[in-house]
């Protein structure tokens, strides 16, 4: 009886297909609850515990307009679940009478340590010769932007610094 | 014949996979074995998760699990989880054992199936004793202490397995890394292992018949049987959701091996196990903690060289429904001994360490302006940080920082200070005013929010701190006087009780103490001394 089968195979594929998008739209549902959380667990950014704070670098008082000098100073870094009080630089500039500038220590480039070079009154980096000038600016190299600069702050002749801003601006 | 089929055979083994031939009475009765295999695969992915932010060493563990809990975005969620998912396993994996056990599933020639299902039991609980110490809070440690104790107990190993896990000494360092390297190197590839052994060998002897199976034609495992696996997967899914998103998992304090005042006790399912030890005492203890327990391994194990007979309807197994009745039955009796008789003093205010805990730092009469905030009803017209614009304006985000005189001047006659202003005059005295106004100027947008979430009891404790004045004597999170003892780090100095007993007549604990008395009801000492408690060192 071939009329009657035929139906019943019908009903059969639809059945398959019920149970198959079923069975599909549970997994999706399980892999996104599991994957979703889990990205915003690893990408997302943890919540800031300390706010950024002013610390003291050094004596800008005696400074030589020009001249830059780098000062060490220590700074609280907070480093996952832990709040690390680490040795830190930055290259300080006296660029006329009321400006002081401090320059983070790393080249823009890919973040070696640059240092400057007297004789040429430049700034070199030592990997991939990136050189920038007395304000920062880039002179040469791969370098893609100029020094990045901390917030400063002079009072009573102390130099206080804020957080590491990224420069704008191109080479 | 695909191009990746012709090189892999994936597309083949998946098929041979799907349309496995399985006995028409197949229902849902077997869709434990599934679920048991899925939680598992979810415990692998959380905990490697965990790890991403995890450091497994005593104290760096605790902190960065704070650091999961209260700063990583969806930490709570992940730990959740990992949390209710081994309970849940535990739940999963004895009920997929008794339908077994009822179904008489274990039959020749299906009895090393049963005997891989039954060492998984015992890895899955290996995994929640050594999962327990992680955290490395007050409960973990205690909860270990004992553990090892009870390894030590064992008649000639004893020694040994004390040594092996670390716990010879105390338990310490030794013992953590020991607990972390099984926990997540060893015991999950060994898991791995025995699981793919175990479904290697359902599927080589088939999933076990019915009684008339062998009159009705066999059934395909797609779609209907695979159906119901995932929608009971679903179903377990979505409950474990729900309970890591609801159920919060608390954190205690820090271990600390001098506290004096703690109820060890180990997580629900080992609970039964707990109260056994309890019947046997002096030389017979090994009798609870290693006899017993051996015992009841082994006749499970032999369950099916015990059991030999015809399979025969589950109906008519009478038999193997009055053994699981018993075992039920002594487990749960067991369990709610273990629970009935768990401490209830000292724990009446309970401190999640994995909320967020900025409020601790704030001093008592801060914390008391935190009160006084909140009883004035000040949130109906001010926003506080995040939260829909109000009639007042944000009080975290005021553009220009009054001084504390301003502001107690401003709260006795608004419109005085800020023309035009609708803010009716708080009526609240000079003390408390100044309270209100030190809360309000440590606000900021970053903070408020945690600074909310103060508990009840140590914002109640801090109201009762200002109205005795204690901050005339004592110093508190910088704030107060130095003619009494400081009270940060109490908690490392002296005990609850202490403290409780001192506040009722502090001359008969610290002689020659100019300390008067103070009679609390019992609800405020237990605000009081917890509270005091959680001053940081």
């Amino acid at each position: 009886m071939p009329a009657t089968e035929q139906p019943e195979e019908q009903a059969e594929v639809s059945r398959r297909g019920f149970y198959a998008a079923l069975i599909y739209g549970m997994w999706s549902a399980i892999v996104t609850a599991l994957s979703l959380p889990a990205a915003i667990y690893l990408l997302l950014p943890p919540k800031l515990r300390k706010a950024p704070e002013w610390v003291e670098a050094g004596d800008v008082s005696q400074l030589e307009p020009r001249a830059p000098v780098e000062m060490v100073f220590r700074q609280n870094r907070v480093d996952g679940w832990k709040i690390l009080s680490q040795k830190t630089t930055a290259w300080v500039v006296k660029l006329s009478d009321t400006g002081v500038v401090a320059f983070g220590p790393q080249c823009t480039h890919l973040g070696c340590a640059y240092h400057w070079d007297d004789s040429r009154a430049e700034f070199l980096c030592p990997c991939h010769t990136s050189i920038f000038a007395i304000d920062g600016a880039v002179v040469s190299g791969p370098a893609p932007r100029p020094l990045d600069r901390y917030d400063v702050r002079v009072e009573n002749g102390k130099l206080l610094l804020g957080p590491l801003r990224e420069s704008k601006g191109k080479a | 014949m695909s191009w990746l089929d012709h090189r892999t055979g994936i597309e083949t083994a998946i098929r041979n996979f799907l349309y496995e031939e399985i006995p028409a009475s197949s229902g849902w009765r077997q869709v434990f074995g599934s679920i048991a295999v899925f939680l598992f695969l979810v415990q692998a992915f959380t905990g490697a998760l965990l790890a991403f932010n995890y450091a497994p060493t005593p104290g760096d563990a605790y902190n960065s699990l704070r650091y999961i809990l209260t700063e990583v975005t969806g930490g709570h969620l992940i730990r959740g989880l990992h949390h209710w998912g081994a309970s849940m396993l535990i739940v999963v994996v004895v009920l997929h054992m008794t339908q077994v056990f009822l179904y008489g599933a274990y039959k020749k020639p299906r009895e090393a199936t049963w005997i891989l299902g039954v060492v998984l039991l015992l890895l899955t609980m290996a995994y929640g004793l050594t999962g327990y110490l992680l955290p490395w809070d007050n409960r973990a440690y205690w909860g270990t202490v004992v553990a090892t104790q009870i390894a030590t107990s064992v008649p000639l190993a004893g020694p040994y397995l004390s040594r092996l896990l670390g716990g010879e000494n105390a338990v310490g360092v030794v013992t953590f890394a020991r607990f972390y390297g099984l926990h997540v190197l060893l015991l999950p590839p060994a898991t791995g292992l025995l699981i793919a052994t175990h479904i290697y060998l359902v599927r080589k002897h088939g999933v076990a018949p019915a009684p008339g199976d062998e009159l009705l034609p066999k059934k395909k495992f797609y779609p209907q049987q695979a159906f119901r696996d995932t929608a009971a997967i679903f179903a377990a899914f979505a409950i474990l959701f729900v309970m890591a998103v609801a159920v919060r998992v608390p954190l205690e304090r820090l271990a600390d091996p001098t506290d004096t005042t703690v109820a060890p006790r180990p997580d629900w399912y080992f609970l039964f196990l707990f109260q056994t030890l309890k019947f046997f005492n002096g030389p017979l203890e090994v009798v609870g903690s290693v006899i017993l327990p051996g015992l009841a391994v082994l006749a499970l194990l032999l369950v099916p060289f015990v059991d030999r007979g015809q399979v025969v309807r589950v109906t008519r197994r009478t038999a193997a429904f009055g053994v699981a009745a018993l075992a039920l039955l002594g487990w749960l009796g067991l369990t709610v001994a273990a629970v009935a008789t768990t401490p209830k003093t000292d724990n009446t205010v309970e401190i999640d360490f994995g909320a967020p805990t900025d409020w601790m730092q704030l001093s008592p009469q801060e914390l008391a302006g935190v009160g006084y905030f909140r009883k004035e009803n000040c949130a109906s017209c001010h926003a506080v940080g995040a939260g829909k614009p109000r009639v007042g304006p944000d009080l975290s985000n005021v553009p220009i920082k009054k001084t504390a005189a301003w502001m107690i001047e401003h709260f006795k006659r608004p419109a005085a200070m800020v023309p035009g202003s609708s803010m009716p005059a708080i009526q609240l005295s000079n003390a408390q005013l100044n309270a209100l106004a030190a809360f309000l100027l440590k606000l900021t947008p970053r903070n408020a929010e945690a600074l909310s979430n103060a508990p009840d009891f140590a914002v109640e404790a801090a109201l009762l701190y200002q109205s005795k004045n204690c901050g005339a004597c004592h110093m508190a999170n910088g704030v107060g006087m130095k003619i009494g003892p400081p009270l940060n780090g109490l908690a490392r100095r002296r005990t609850k009780t202490w403290v409780a007993q001192h506040f009722a007549n502090p001359q008969a604990l610290s002689p020659g103490s100019i300390m008067p008395p103070y009679r609390f009801s019992s609800r405020e000492m237990d605000w009081m001394v917890a509270y005091l408690f959680t001053l940081p060192d």
